[in-house]
């Protein structure tokens, strides 16, 4: 192997210790995407910074409630029911960057989100990074693919969508809200 | 309200369903008075692309009258409209760009997941069409919903009769972008493979855009009948070979542009497991590119491809080496509807292009399924059926 790293993201390596050189706690999977959004970097980290905003586009969030500074109690559905932590902020660098960690609870994890200016015209970069134990380990990584909880796919939804409300003011929807979703 | 359901193959009904709801701040609900049949309808009758529901509501060409608007919608009550098929959202990097087919914002991210894994990037959202493309409720129904209401919709003169304006939904700006992706320059002779209604609008829309000579391609004496009507040489490829024909028509150099009006659609994609069948990347190349790869070996060096016909998957024996040693510049892609409109209705409205020549038959909405049987079985005589809810036959 060469000494020097390319440009990538560590997420996107094939080398599985590169990989998890993000986890701020030494969970065991990483996940990472970028997203353009054409909206300011200081907008998007607004609206971020406030948690309590977060719900609005996530799917799987049923609450995050501020405890007190830096401290925010998470309730998300899972596979086998919801799950339950506080998380700290661990990072905050206003425009650029927040990072958090959890500090109890049912699943151990951290996340960070990075926001830099695209090249010209091209919006925003926004940077998602999770890093988490699956739930009940390799079987309830199963389940959950199978219920299409798994973080990373709810995550890269979540990111779609936290794009179209910046971008739009609205989630792109066919479902009514008193109907069960079509697909 | 009554709507036109997919149930299966060759198996669509005129059914009872919920009316349709402003879900979000820029819906309206636009009342159908005019809908049509569109050829890659066909295809969704034919059972050749997943993704579809039972139940789900077709029908992406469609105009009426705005009965209901959500609290950002610019639109008011009782305008006419003529609504586009591509569903975009006027503020992301596509749409900054006029690249309307390709917004990032139309589709629902739980239907976007298999198209990126598909094409690398997921489709924008389309209605009628299937849940790659967002799953919504399409027109060919007494009311629709219309997301992004103050970004697609064209508001209609009063006097403007619907026959005149319906196409702008989709066959009129894509035969048109069609010419435009020809870049067409005074003194191109333009070959056109498909005679169907985007293959005739392509013929007319060269002849505006300064081609000295357009050559149209079918099979279907009717069809090639309308696009001589219109200025157009034919070439019948069942009675003659269409490669030798054009070279004996252009002095042996080939077209100056190309335009593919066929696609193979119909054959694009396979209803089982196309995520893994994709790494394969054999499974699809069943596709039937002939116009394509015809199309590509007669254009002239340095010519000009452009393809509005729709392709889904992969393509076997693509002619790579044709297109690099004669440097053919390639152009393609959904139709960017939006662009194009005021441009268009101004024409339509000057009398500059002839719209309902196209339309072989008016059938009132409730008899839709026999629409889609015309359609399918006499497509030389019937080259459109629009549709309007109330209609009275004669």
């Amino acid at each position: 192997m060469s000494d020097v790293r390319d440009d990538a993201p560590s997420y996107v390596s094939k080398d599985s210790d590169v990989q998890k050189s993000e986890a701020q706690q030494g969970e065991g999977t990483v996940w990472g995407r970028t997203i353009s959004i054409m909206r300011p970097r200081d907008e998007l980290y607004a609206f971020w910074r406030d948690f309590r905003n977060l719900p609005a586009f996530m799917e799987n969030i049923v609450a995050i409630e501020p405890v007190d500074t830096g401290r925010s109690r998470w309730t998300v559905k899972g596979p086998n029911g919801d799950y339950q932590w506080t998380s700290v902020i661990t990072e905050d660098r206003p425009g650029e960057a927040l990072a958090w960690a959890s500090d109890d609870g049912d699943v151990k994890n951290s996340g960070r989100i990075e926001f830099r200016d695209g090249p010209p015209g091209h919006g925003t970069y926004v940077r998602a990074i999770l890093a988490y134990d699956p739930p009940a380990g390799f079987i309830g990584k199963a389940i959950a693919k199978l219920t299409q909880k798994e973080p990373q796919i709810s995550a890269t939804r979540d990111l779609r969508r936290f794009k179209q409300l910046m971008e739009t003011g609205e989630i792109a929807t066919t479902t009514p809200p008193n109907r069960e979703p079509h697909s | 309200m009554r709507a036109l359901t997919w149930h299966g193959k060759h198996d669509v009904r005129m059914e009872t369903v919920p009316d349709p709801e402003i879900l979000n701040p820029r819906d309206a609900i636009i009342k159908i008075t005019s809908t049509a049949i569109c050829g890659s309808d066909l295809h969704l009758y034919d059972a050749y692309i997943p993704t579809l529901e039972k139940g789900d509501i077709l029908g992406h060409e469609f105009m009426g009258e705005v009965v209901d608007v959500g609290p950002k919608s610019t639109l008011k009550k009782g305008q006419r409209v003529v609504v586009p098929f591509t569903i975009s959202c006027g503020s992301c990097f596509h749409c900054s760009k006029q690249q309307f087919s390709a917004c990032e914002n139309g589709n629902p991210a739980e239907n976007q997941d298999l198209g990126q894994t598909l094409y690398g990037e997921p489709m924008s959202g389309l209605f009628g069409y299937t849940h790659l493309t967002g799953g919504y409720p399409g027109g060919q129904a007494e009311y629709v919903r219309v997301p992004f209401s103050d970004v697609g919709p064209i508001v209609i003169p009063d006097g403007m009769p619907d026959d005149d304006v319906l196409f702008l939904s989709d066959i009129l700006p894509t035969g048109w972008m069609a010419a435009e992706n020809a870049q067409i320059e005074p003194g191109d002779t333009v070959a056109i493979w498909g005679c169907g209604p985007v293959g005739l609008f392509a013929v007319q829309s060269a002849f505006k855009m300064g081609a000295h000579r357009v050559i149209a391609i079918d099979h279907f004496p009717h069809r090639l009948a309308l696009a001589k009507r219109f200025g157009a040489e034919t070439i019948n490829y069942e009675e003659t070979d269409t490669y030798e024909a054009l070279m004996e028509m252009t002095g042996s150099i080939g077209p100056d542009a190309v335009i593919d009006a066929v696609g193979l659609e119909a054959h694009g994609f396979f209803a089982d497991n196309v995520v893994d069948q994709i790494k394969a990347s054999t499974f699809l190349g069943t596709d039937r590119p002939h116009a394509l790869r015809q199309a590509i070996v007669a254009c002239r060096k340095g010519g000009r491809v452009s393809i509005p016909g729709v392709y889904g998957g992969f393509v076997d024996k693509f002619p790579a080496g044709a297109m690099m040693e004669k440097g053919l510049q390639i152009r393609t892609g959904q139709t960017h509807v939006q662009k194009y409109l005021p441009q268009l209705l101004e024409m339509i409205g000057n009398g500059e292009l002839d719209t309902t020549f196209l339309i072989s038959h008016r059938l009132p909405l409730e008899q839709a399924v026999e629409g889609y049987k015309m359609f399918k079985n006499e497509q030389d005589t019937c080259t459109k059926v629009v549709l309007k809810p109330g209609l009275e036959l004669a």
